[in-house]
């Protein structure tokens, strides 16, 4: 797939809540491939770094640009929360919500939605009334939902955080399929051995700065800094 | 106590009988007040919503506003619509004083304040869980305020059943715009007033509680409807 967003150029962006800066100010630049996994402790910055870049949290200072206007950046890219958000309707209607909103008639997109739902291991389940899938399937929900519109770009939060071994397994499983299919990835994690299985790139954040950045294999093979040393070994870092 | 037993059995044979007079007001009760609901609901549900999604500088005395409102005097509203209506006020032209659509435009101003301030409450809880993804989503106002709307319709049932309690039962201000006139404007509140005041309290009381069967009949006719207490709904 070749993107229209990319190369995503950040300069000096930062996002306040009050007096106090939760993440930057930040210089980056993204690529349009790979698997971008951030991580860091508690209260480092990850989620604000990803809210910012997508632009759900409001810039305090700085700029985000990408190769092609914001509203259409916008369009080309989706976001994966910690906590799914999952609206009141069935698996079918929050699946075909997001095709609705393009102006796909109600039976393309529920026809979409309903080949989306079999990918992602929830075809039997359309008619179910969301809210009530346990945790597991409303994250498969949620990921299946912003795949959807197939973008180019997917920000994920943790998306594996509080489920078990087989549905993180599983949630990994189509993320290693929609980055090979050329959708770029930036997700957060707390989970080393999945920033291991998934990473091409790492960016490491303290205190809402990135600290360090780099190459998934350079950054595991050895850190250049002590407290991203650290935090590999499991160390507190602060 | 002799009243209420015979207030009980004049009820139930005006309803076995199919009393020519209560089903006229009846039907005429239920007209009014289901097209005051329905007029108040469209202003009301987008308005509270509107309320919910939007961040503008007068909101949250709007909101105040509308708080307050949900307390009006019907007798205020009815006097301020017959100011209106009469035939030396801005509209008498229209020549709707003493007609049902006087009386439903009464309601309306009634029981919009109240709907559009339920509506508000269970649009806000909604809105603050779906803030982030309908932002992420791209979506405009207008699409977030249906989605709202969509999602939120078993909340927002309980608001318009709200205003339909608080319409079906108004009695002061239909008095005043309708006045009760027989065959015409008389609805079972304003029958009820009449009959009381000529010492009828067995037919008052026996409109009464054909007022309060229809009231809690219509209650569940729309729970069951809308399915809302069906295990595995939300």
């Amino acid at each position: 797939m070749v993107s229209k967003l990319f190369p995503l150029v950040v300069e000096g962006a930062s996002v306040r809540r009050g007096r106090k800066v939760l993440v930057g100010p930040v210089d980056l630049i993204q690529e349009g491939q790979g698997v971008t996994i951030v991580i860091g402790p508690n209260g480092a910055g990850k989620t604000s770094l990803l809210r910012m870049l997508h632009g759900i949290a409001r810039l305090g200072s700085g700029s985000i640009n990408w190769a092609c206007d914001d509203i259409e950046a916008r369009r080309r890219q989706a976001f994966v929360f910690q906590s799914p958000i999952i609206m009141r309707r069935s698996v079918l209607g929050n699946l075909a919500y997001p095709l609705r909103l393009t102006g796909m008639s109600r039976t393309d997109a529920n026809a979409r939605a309903t080949a989306a739902a079999h990918e992602v291991g929830l075809g039997d389940m359309l008619a179910r009334p969301a809210p009530f899938l346990s945790g597991g399937e409303r994250q498969k929900l949620a990921l299946a939902r912003a795949l959807i519109t197939k973008p180019e770009l997917l920000f994920l939060d943790e998306p594996c955080a509080s489920l078990d071994g087989r549905a993180t397994r599983e949630i990994e499983a189509i993320l290693i399929r929609t980055s090979a299919a050329g959708t770029r990835l930036i997700m957060s994690t707390h989970d080393m051995g999945q920033a291991r299985r998934l990473a091409t790139e790492v960016l490491f954040l303290l205190n809402g700065k990135i600290h360090e950045h780099g190459s998934a294999e350079q950054f595991f093979a050895g850190p250049e800094t002590a407290q991203a040393n650290a935090f590999l070994k499991g160390d507190i870092v602060e | 106590m002799i009243d209420i037993w015979s207030g009980l059995s004049q009820a139930f044979w005006l309803l076995v009988t199919l009393d020519a007079d209560l089903v006229e007001i009846t039907l005429r009760s239920l007209r009014v007040t289901m097209t005051a609901l329905v007029i108040a609901c469209a202003i009301a549900l987008p308005l509270g919503a509107f309320l919910a999604v939007r961040r503008f500088r007068a909101r949250r005395v709007t909101i105040a506003v509308l708080n307050a409102l949900m307390g009006l005097p019907p007798v205020v509203v009815g006097l301020i619509v017959y100011v209106f209506f009469s035939r030396s006020g801005p509209f008498g032209v229209l020549g709707l004083l003493f007609t049902p659509t006087a009386m439903i435009i009464a309601q309306v101003i009634i029981i919009t304040p109240l709907i559009a301030s339920i509506a508000h409450q269970a649009l806000r809880e909604l809105w603050s869980d779906y803030h982030d993804l309908l932002i992420s989503m791209n979506t405009t106002q207008r699409q977030r305020i249906q989605a709202l709307l969509w999602d939120g319709r078993r909340a927002l049932l309980t608001a318009a059943l709200a205003g339909f309690g608080r319409a079906i039962g108004e009695v002061g201000a239909i008095m005043v715009v309708g006045g009760n006139i027989d065959h015409h404007t008389r609805v079972l509140t304003t029958a009820i007033a009449l009959e009381t005041g000529k010492g009828d309290f067995a037919l008052a009381l026996g409109l009464g509680f054909v007022l309060i069967f229809m009231a809690i009949a219509v209650n569940l006719a729309i729970h069951y409807i809308s399915r809302t207490e069906q295990e595995g709904r939300w």
